[in-house]
């Protein structure tokens, strides 16, 4: 591996544009490695955000040649056959600077669509008994390996098209929690993913579970909201 | 409008979407059958005409069209038309409203 | 929310895959045939005044340029009612990776069809 990678990197906020840059290509290079390279040897003013580097904390997601990816674990080998990398924040939502996309809408819309976990026990009841086999359990199995990256978010078209979707990564979570049989809240968690803005808004483009770097399938989750929901409507319970 | 009746709205889609998809079927095979050796009134109409199963069908049909385009509208003037509320809302009744009328008046044309 | 710039929205690179196109072929051919619907439905009406009134109008449409449109519809129709049976497995049937077989599936319904009114008309 050698030579040089011809990198265009997004500076400033929404209005900004596209610096250039020529960053050495080394083996099993990383996109991360790339923007971190830029940051220490070539221009110290660029902002990005990253913590742990191995694919755990989400933090890192950006749009990388029109792709929104999680770039820790993305190979330049992979994506930059041409030996060209366009990167820019993640789509969708507001740029703070450069490559820091601000993430308070994605995170507001999980709590929105009641992604938080009600229960009644206290810490003097003993543990709920849920078999791993059953039904619902299985059907949270994957939901529950988000790491809230937003790169679904940044994915989704619908999230741009119709401002108030809750978008993949809020539904899916949602989804988990509505097979959590230890929860209580899901008579109103129902009617929060319902409606417009809710998974109906869904259009099944499937963007989500094409970039999702975890493999998940948020539209499997909302699928089954869908569903939920339905049967809440035709119920009169919703 | 409320979550409850944009949900329903959300189900009529979908329960429309069923009932069409039936008629579609149908209404392809009468298509080609229809188009073959060309197309003429005489031959539609004598058909078609005082028919009761047909005017039960393309009842049918054309109901679950005013149901289902107006719905799938709306969406898309949302989404690509930034048109939302109320205005849209009453424009897309309207517009159910005008295919269930000429589609019955068609229907009744048709197999009256 | 429009405090992102048009340079930062999703593009062509962002969704090429199967499930983007099949949703783009749904909604146009919706579009399409929601327009469609209200001129069809008032040409049928003509038979209200009689076969003759309709033969007029249906004479007049028999040129080539009609009969590309009538493929057209057809083609939109079918594609429609395929894709929309696609969403419909998707949505209400237990979740399974079969989208693209569905999406194939569609497609191949649509050019089926596409071809049968083709060879009819």
């Amino acid at each position: 591996m050698s030579g040089n990678l011809s990198v265009r990197v997004w500076r400033g906020r929404a209005d900004g544009a596209f610096q250039s840059f020529e960053v050495p290509r080394y083996a099993s290079q990383s996109v991360l490695d790339v923007v971190t390279h830029i940051q220490r040897k070539l221009d110290a003013t660029l902002a990005y955000r990253y913590a742990c580097r191995v694919g755990m904390c989400g933090s890192c997601a950006m749009t990388v040649n029109g792709v929104a990816r999680w770039t820790c674990r993305t190979h330049v080998d992979k994506v930059a056959a041409d030996g060209r990398l366009e990167i820019a924040p993640l789509h969708h939502l507001p740029v703070i600077r450069d490559l820091v996309a601000d993430m308070r809408e994605f995170f507001d819309k999980w709590a929105r669509a009641r992604g938080s976990f009600r229960g009644t026990k206290t810490r003097h009841d003993g543990f709920a008994a849920v078999s791993p086999a059953s039904r619902k359990r299985r059907a949270i199995e994957a939901g529950i390996e988000c790491i809230g990256c937003g790169v679904c978010y940044s994915a989704c078209d619908t999230v741009a098209w119709n401002p108030d979707y809750l978008g993949p990564a809020a539904l899916q979570r949602a989804w988990t929690l509505v097979n959590d049989v230890r929860d209580t809240a899901n008579p109103e968690r129902l009617r929060a993913v319902a409606g417009d803005g809710g998974c109906g808004a869904c259009h099944t483009h499937l963007s989500c579970t094409e970039r999702c770097p975890k493999q998940l399938s948020p539209t499997a989750g909302i699928a089954g909201l869908k569903r939920a929901v339905t049967m809440a409507a035709l119920r009169g319970t919703l | 409008m409320s979550f409850r009746s944009q949900t329903l709205l959300w189900v009529a889609q979908r329960a429309s979407a069923a009932v069409l998809a039936l008629c579609v079927f149908v209404h392809l095979g009468v298509i080609i059958y229809a188009v073959r050796g060309g197309i003429s009134a005489t031959e539609i109409l004598g058909r078609t005409q005082g028919n009761a199963l047909w005017l039960a069908f393309y009842s049918l049909f054309v109901l679950a069209c005013a149901v289902h385009a107006p719905i799938g509208l709306r969406t898309v003037l949302n989404e690509w038309g930034a048109w939302r509320g109320r205005g849209c809302d009453t424009a897309m009744w309207l517009f159910a409203a005008l295919l269930a009328w000429a589609g019955m008046r068609a229907v009744m044309a048709v197999t009256g | 929310m429009n405090s992102h710039a048009s340079a930062l929205g999703n593009d062509v690179r962002a969704r090429n895959h199967p499930a983007w196109w099949a949703f783009l072929v749904h909604r146009l051919s919706g579009i399409a045939l929601a327009i469609f619907l209200p001129l069809h439905f008032f040409a049928l009406g003509q038979a209200l005044e009689g076969a003759a009134k309709l033969e007029v109008f249906l004479r007049w449409t028999d040129q080539p340029l009609f009969h590309f449109g009538v493929w057209g519809l057809v083609v939109l129709l079918a594609a429609h009612l395929a894709g929309g049976l696609r969403l419909l497995a998707l949505e209400f049937l237990p979740w399974r990776e079969w989208h693209k077989t569905l999406a194939a599936i569609a497609a191949g319904f649509t050019l089926a069809a596409g071809i049968a009114i083709a060879l009819a008309l």
